[in-house]
């Protein structure tokens, strides 16, 4: 290798905050690589990709509705990931959430009882919590990988959902459907912004992060997860419980992910599919990395990859490409961002020329 | 053939992805390099290799390329997670989207489409070998391979003197680092081979087990291997008994349909990742085993010297 | 040496350094350091830590490259691009933190270190009988995770001579050996200079390099402040050589009264983790008084880790036994809650363990000072914790930046003043440390000495676990000694006796055990 790296000594604050830009710069240029491959202008067919979403109202309400379950889940994974706790299972937790909050809102939708939109939340939540405690308690009790066991439980989710949704809750005027029937006045959220989809569900995101930032940079309990995360041995001999750490780490992402669910099936969807999470649990994962684990930069990535779930959407309306292409493009930025962070505590030098040792005699 | 012959093989079929992915990642993991990326590099093996015989009508053809781009895959994450020094946990899941979302991207247009090809080819040509021609019959070639490498695998790191330098890497990229051995190109090359390995699980699922392309193709397979690695405490053999026992649970599904039990199908589905989750329990319980089994420098990076 | 001899004409000089230097950032580890070895000398290199010892011999061993200076070996300028080249020339290193493999045998692990690709039965072999021909036994066959330290130096020795090396270094050997190991390891490594190998020998313990060294070469900050013939002097003028000043002087402490209530009682603890790399401990039972320093010696790997952990909470509790303090049972209660009874500690490892490097002084301050000061109804108070942090870098003269630099700036001796400042000024009634002056250089080792003595002065129970006998001699009021994780009983200051210690470090002990008499210690870890 002609170049190789040497630790700075102390990390570049510079770095720190211009890598994420870097990181988008590169990945425009992998999108508009693509796209000329795929026989477009490149640069028009960036901007039209981008822009063209949330060029109305509704489309900006779109948008809000998109970033706010992202925004969600990834500030409650973030903190797990800060203590070291790898929840994988936002997924199924979002299924969780469906799950108890639309066995709620399923029989008591028609009510037109004010009760039971706080029911569903606060199910929403329990189902999250409970899905992501199994993995939680089996590395405290035996040891074993959470990132593996919280995986395996999204498929036991996604089943245990399609069983509910072919059989007991299928509707019986839905034409033989795997859907729920749409849930009834008392469930949905009421919309916020007028002429959009957006409902007040919303405002769970921002709130999150405000607490999220209070746990993370100004409390002890803070303190204690991302000492755990940075070094084990440390929060051990600091007498930081282990189980604690790992409790609490997985149970944020839990609830969170449980409350989205809520407020997936509560607001746009308004009914109970198969597909209620279209790889959020995933995406919310890419979202956290990409705020840098960080409350307020989780705020602004989730709207970024928001942005670019509508894009791909328009993408197969006005480019002719297929709407996967937002997942790679969100993966791109990913790996980009990933790279660049090398450069927070390390310079790049050239690799010195032995001869030039010989400078003294 | 008899019955439970029959039943042995469709395990043996069913577990060979398994097989393949674990133990490429297997070797990965003993040089220190934890791998999550497996499931994206299964699906892009898958798609490369579905399109390769889709269009070529030739098995290694399909193979081939399911290998390099499933490498290729496991190239970019090596220079994550060896060069560039991220968190092997994070740099994986990143690799696994990108892998998952660019298959699906890539396999768009073929979404639904099967393959029709010969017995002959979809054999590579082997079934027409005089002598040996049948033998390929009942087990298709990749299953051989499988073993072939299996055996590869063993003899290379039981007996052989390269071996020992990967599993010393992995044991202590310090050490191994201070007795003059490349751990970085070490490290390279065996996350390459993952990938490789990874690739050619695939195309086995997306060519010989089903022939046909459709989104989630893998379900989730690949993770199933990151965890029986574990389950094999890296050992190689046990990697063989794992990949056939949740070889025969992904045919749950199907058993349960032919019995007649009178269980949900969804349950049935659900067994092999609840099996796997319980497996991970078992074998998780005993620290002192896992504590001489893992591979010590395992997602720790190399200590970078000036 | 089993090699055929290619026999070259005998150089005038080994190894020659010509203004060697290197420099990390800001920090200037080597300035200009010259020196020479020749054929069949024992040299030593002598400095306290951060001198720039280490970085010097890395460079040697290819590990590092020099910014500037020329290397010369037998006679002839050469550049050492990596181990390998270094081993090629015929270098070879023994490290201080050995390169070895816990799950190998100890010949694979050797075989490792041997170029080409040598048959493991070859390799067998030739464990043997270099084994034999320099009094170093060891068992090729056996696991290096079941082996104490002293018969993994041993490996390591053995995998460096059979390469047969012109030029041995040897970086801090003597820290992990009893006395009596000592002199067998300077035994072996006269046998081998005798053959032609030249020898150098990295140490701060200055009495060793004046018995086996025929010269040394004294650093100090990066450089070299003087070369000379050992002979000629004394351990005394070589302490002020390394040092630069008269080494600083402690005050003496009151020795502790026999009448003082016990305050750490620890009645027949056994342990056993589930974890093959760690030692049990069989039977242990200790009582120590108030205002006493109390030394535990011991080489590493014997119990020390297990201990001390037990003591400070990491094992809240043991399979047998009890430990109280002021007559409480601490079993069950976390590092946390001892430390708000009065039962401070602090580990060996530093770096990664009692401090996070990565996080600023003051986090790492809160890391085990959180009580109401610092922390109310959840939330940190900032201002207190930051004013604390500053009040701990005064009073302790820690060099640092501020109170917002990271731990891992610090250099060894600081952080060390920095974190047992941290322990003290919890005003501990009991205060656990483990190798309280690993690593740290000579002036901020008495400032850590003077502080524990006055800590002990102001009536505080304290229990140093150490590697390094001078020390625990000089700082305790009894002594006992840890052997296969059982203890002797201990030793009144009186009657300190270096070489019976030394005995029970090997676990051949005339004292008498714990364990009882007439219990065989078959197991004992032997050097």
């Amino acid at each position: 290798m002609p170049f190789r790296f040497e630790a700075r000594p102390a990390p570049s604050r510079k770095v720190f905050w211009l890598s994420p830009l870097f990181a988008v710069a590169l990945s425009s240029l992998v999108a508009m690589a693509i796209f000329a491959l795929s026989g477009l202008a490149p640069v028009a067919s960036l901007i039209l990709f981008v822009t063209d979403p949330v060029s109305s109202l509704y489309g900006v309400g779109e948008l809000l509705i998109k970033a706010a379950p992202l925004v969600l889940i990834a500030v409650g994974l973030a903190i797990g990931f800060r203590a070291n706790v790898w929840n994988i299972g936002g997924e199924g937790q979002i299924i969780m959430g469906v799950i108890f909050s639309g066995a709620l809102a399923l029989h008591f939708g028609d009510s037109g009882s004010w009760l039971v939109l706080p029911g569903m939340v606060l199910l929403g939540i329990l189902g999250g919590c409970l899905w992501a405690a199994i993995p939680a308690l089996l590395r405290i009790h035996f040891r074993a990988n959470e990132i593996l066991t919280s995986l395996m439980l999204n498929y036991v989710a996604h089943f245990g959902l399609i069983f509910l949704v072919h059989g007991p809750w299928r509707d019986p005027a839905g034409f033989n459907f795997p859907q729920s029937k749409p849930l009834g006045e008392a469930a949905l959220f009421p919309i916020l912004i007028e002429g959009t989809r957006a409902n007040i569900s919303i405002l769970f995101a921002p709130l999150a992060v405000v607490l999220a930032w209070l746990l993370l940079k100004r409390s002890f309990l803070g303190f204690q997860l991302q000492a755990r995360g940075v070094s084990q041995n440390a929060a051990q001999y600091a007498g930081f419980r282990a189980d604690r750490a790992i409790l609490v780490g997985m149970l944020c992402g839990g609830a969170a992910a449980g409350l989205a669910g809520v407020a997936e099936i509560g607001g746009p969807l308004g009914q109970i599919y198969p597909t209620v999470t279209p790889g959020y649990g995933y995406a919310a994962i890419i979202v956290a990395f990409l705020g840098r684990l960080h409350p307020v930069g989780i705020l602004f990535a989730g709207l970024l990859m928001a942005l670019l779930y509508l894009s791909g959407d328009t993408a197969q309306m006005s480019l002719g490409l297929p709407p996967a292409i937002a997942g790679v493009i969100q993966a791109t930025l990913l790996f980009f961002l990933l790279s660049t962070e090398v450069l927070v505590n390390y310079r790049i030098r050239r690799a010195r020329e032995l001869s030039a040792a010989r400078a003294m005699a | 053939m008899s019955e439970t012959l029959a039943i042995v093989l469709a395990a043996v079929v069913a577990g060979t992805p398994l097989l393949y992915a674990a133990l490429g990642e297997l070797i990965t993991e003993r040089a220190g390099i934890l791998n999550l990326g497996v499931e994206g590099m299964m699906v892009i093996g898958a798609i490369a290799g579905f399109a390769a015989v889709y269009y070529s009508g030739n098995l290694w053809l399909g193979v081939l390329a399911a290998g390099a781009s499933g490498g290729l895959l496991a190239l970019a994450f090596g220079v994550l997670a060896i060069s560039l020094r991220v968190n092997h946990v994070a740099a994986g899941l990143a690799l696994t989207i990108f892998g998952i979302s660019l298959g699906s991207y890539v396999g768009k247009p073929l979404v639904g489409q099967s393959l029709s090809l010969s017995e002959v080819q979809l054999s590579g040509g082997l079934t027409s070998l005089p002598l040996i021609g049948p033998l390929f019959r009942e087990v298709h070639p990749l299953i051989w391979l499988s073993w072939l490498v299996f055996a590869g695998i063993w003899f290379f790191l039981a007996r052989s003197r390269a071996g020992l330098v990967l599993r010393s890497v992995g044991e202590s990229t310090a050490s191994a680092d201070a007795l003059g051995y490349p751990v970085m190109r070490i490290q390279y090359l065996a996350t390459v081979f993952g990938g490789v390995m990874a690739g050619v699980a695939g195309v086995f699922i997306s060519v010989v087990y089903t022939s046909i392309w459709t989104e989630g193709i893998v379900a989730g397979r690949g993770w199933i291997a990151v965890a029986l690695v574990i389950f094999a405490t890296w050992r190689p053999g046990r990697c063989l008994v794992g990949a056939y026992l949740f070889g025969g649970m992904t045919m749950a599904e199907l058993l349960g349909q032919v019995i007649g039990l009178g269980v949900p199908t969804e349950l049935l589905s659900a067994t092999p990742y609840l099996a796997t989750v319980i497996v991970l329990v078992l074998i998780s319980r005993k620290d002192s085993t896992m504590r001489l089994s893992v591979p010590a420098s395992l997602g720790k990076s190399l200590d970078i010297k000036g | 040496m089993t090699h055929a001899a290619k026999e070259q004409p005998v150089p005038r000089w080994r190894l020659e350094l010509v203004g060697i230097s290197k420099t990390y950032g800001s920090v200037v580890a080597n300035d200009g350091i010259s020196l020479r070895v020749k054929p069949g000398e024992i040299h030593g290199l002598v400095g306290e830590n951060g001198a720039g010892k280490s970085t010097l011999m890395k460079i040697l061993y290819g590990m590092v490259r020099p910014d500037a200076g020329q290397i010369i070996w037998n006679d002839k300028e050469t550049l050492i691009g990596s181990p390998s080249v270094a081993q090629r020339l015929g270098i070879g290193m023994i490290l201080q933190h050995f390169a070895l493999f816990d799950t190998l045998t100890a010949a694979e692990n050797i075989a490792l270190g041997l170029p080409g690709r040598p048959p493991l039965n070859d390799v067998i072999r030739r464990v043997k009988a270099v084994g034999e021909q320099y009094a170093l036994p060891v068992d090729p066959m056996q696991h290096v995770y079941t082996m104490s330290v002293g018969e993994r130096q041993r490996v390591e020795i053995l995998r460096a001579l059979m390469q047969s090396p012109r030029l041995l270094i040897m970086d801090e050997p003597t820290s992990v050996l009893t006395p009596q190991a000592v002199e067998r390891l300077f035994d072996t490594l006269r046998i081998i200079a005798r053959e032609g190998c030249s020898i150098v020998y990295i140490s701060h313990k200055l009495g060793e390099v004046q018995r086996l060294c025929e010269r040394a070469t004294v650093i100090r900050r990066g450089r070299v402040v003087h070369t000379c013939e050992t002979a000629r002097e004394s351990e005394a003028s070589l302490a002020r050589m390394m040092i630069g000043s008269e080494p600083p002087a402690l005050r003496e402490k009151p020795p502790s009264s026999p009448d003082a209530p016990h305050r750490v009682q620890i009645d027949n603890l056994s342990l056993q983790l589930d974890d093959p790399f760690s030692t049990p401990l069989k039977n242990i039972s200790l009582s120590v008084r108030e205002g006493e320093i109390l030394g535990i010696a011991g080489i590493a790997g014997n119990g020390q880790q297990e201990l001390f952990s037990v003591l400070s909470g990491e094992i809240p509790k043991p399979d047998a036994g009890t430990v109280r303090m002021d007559g409480q049972d601490l079993a069950g209660l976390s590092p946390l809650r001892r430390r708000s009874l009065g039962l401070c500690a602090l580990p060996d490892d530093r770096m990664g363990r009692g401090a996070v490097g990565s996080m600023p002084l003051s986090w790492n301050l809160l890391l085990t000072n959180n009580r109401q000061s610092h922390v109310r109804h959840g939330f940190i108070r900032f201002r207190r914790l930051l004013a604390s942090t500053e009040d701990c870098i005064d009073k302790f003269k820690v060099v640092a930046p501020g109170p917002e630099a990271k731990a891992a700036s610090l250099s060894g001796g600081n952080l060390q003043k920095f974190l047992i400042g941290r322990e003290v000024l919890q005003a501990p009634t009991v205060f656990v440390v483990s190798q309280p002056t690993w690593g740290v250089d000579v002036g901020a080792a008495a400032a850590i000495h003077q502080v524990l003595l006055d800590l002990s002065a102001a009536g505080c129970t304290v229990i140093v676990i150490s590697e390094e006998l001078d020390e625990l001699f000089q700082l305790s009021d009894r002594l006992v000694v840890i052997a296969s994780g059982t203890l002797t009983e201990p030793m009144e200051r009186a009657d300190f006796d270096r070489d019976a210690v030394g005995l029970a470090m090997a676990g051949k002990t005339p004292l008498a055990t714990q364990a009882g008499q007439g219990q065989e210690m078959t197991d004992a870890v032997s050097v």
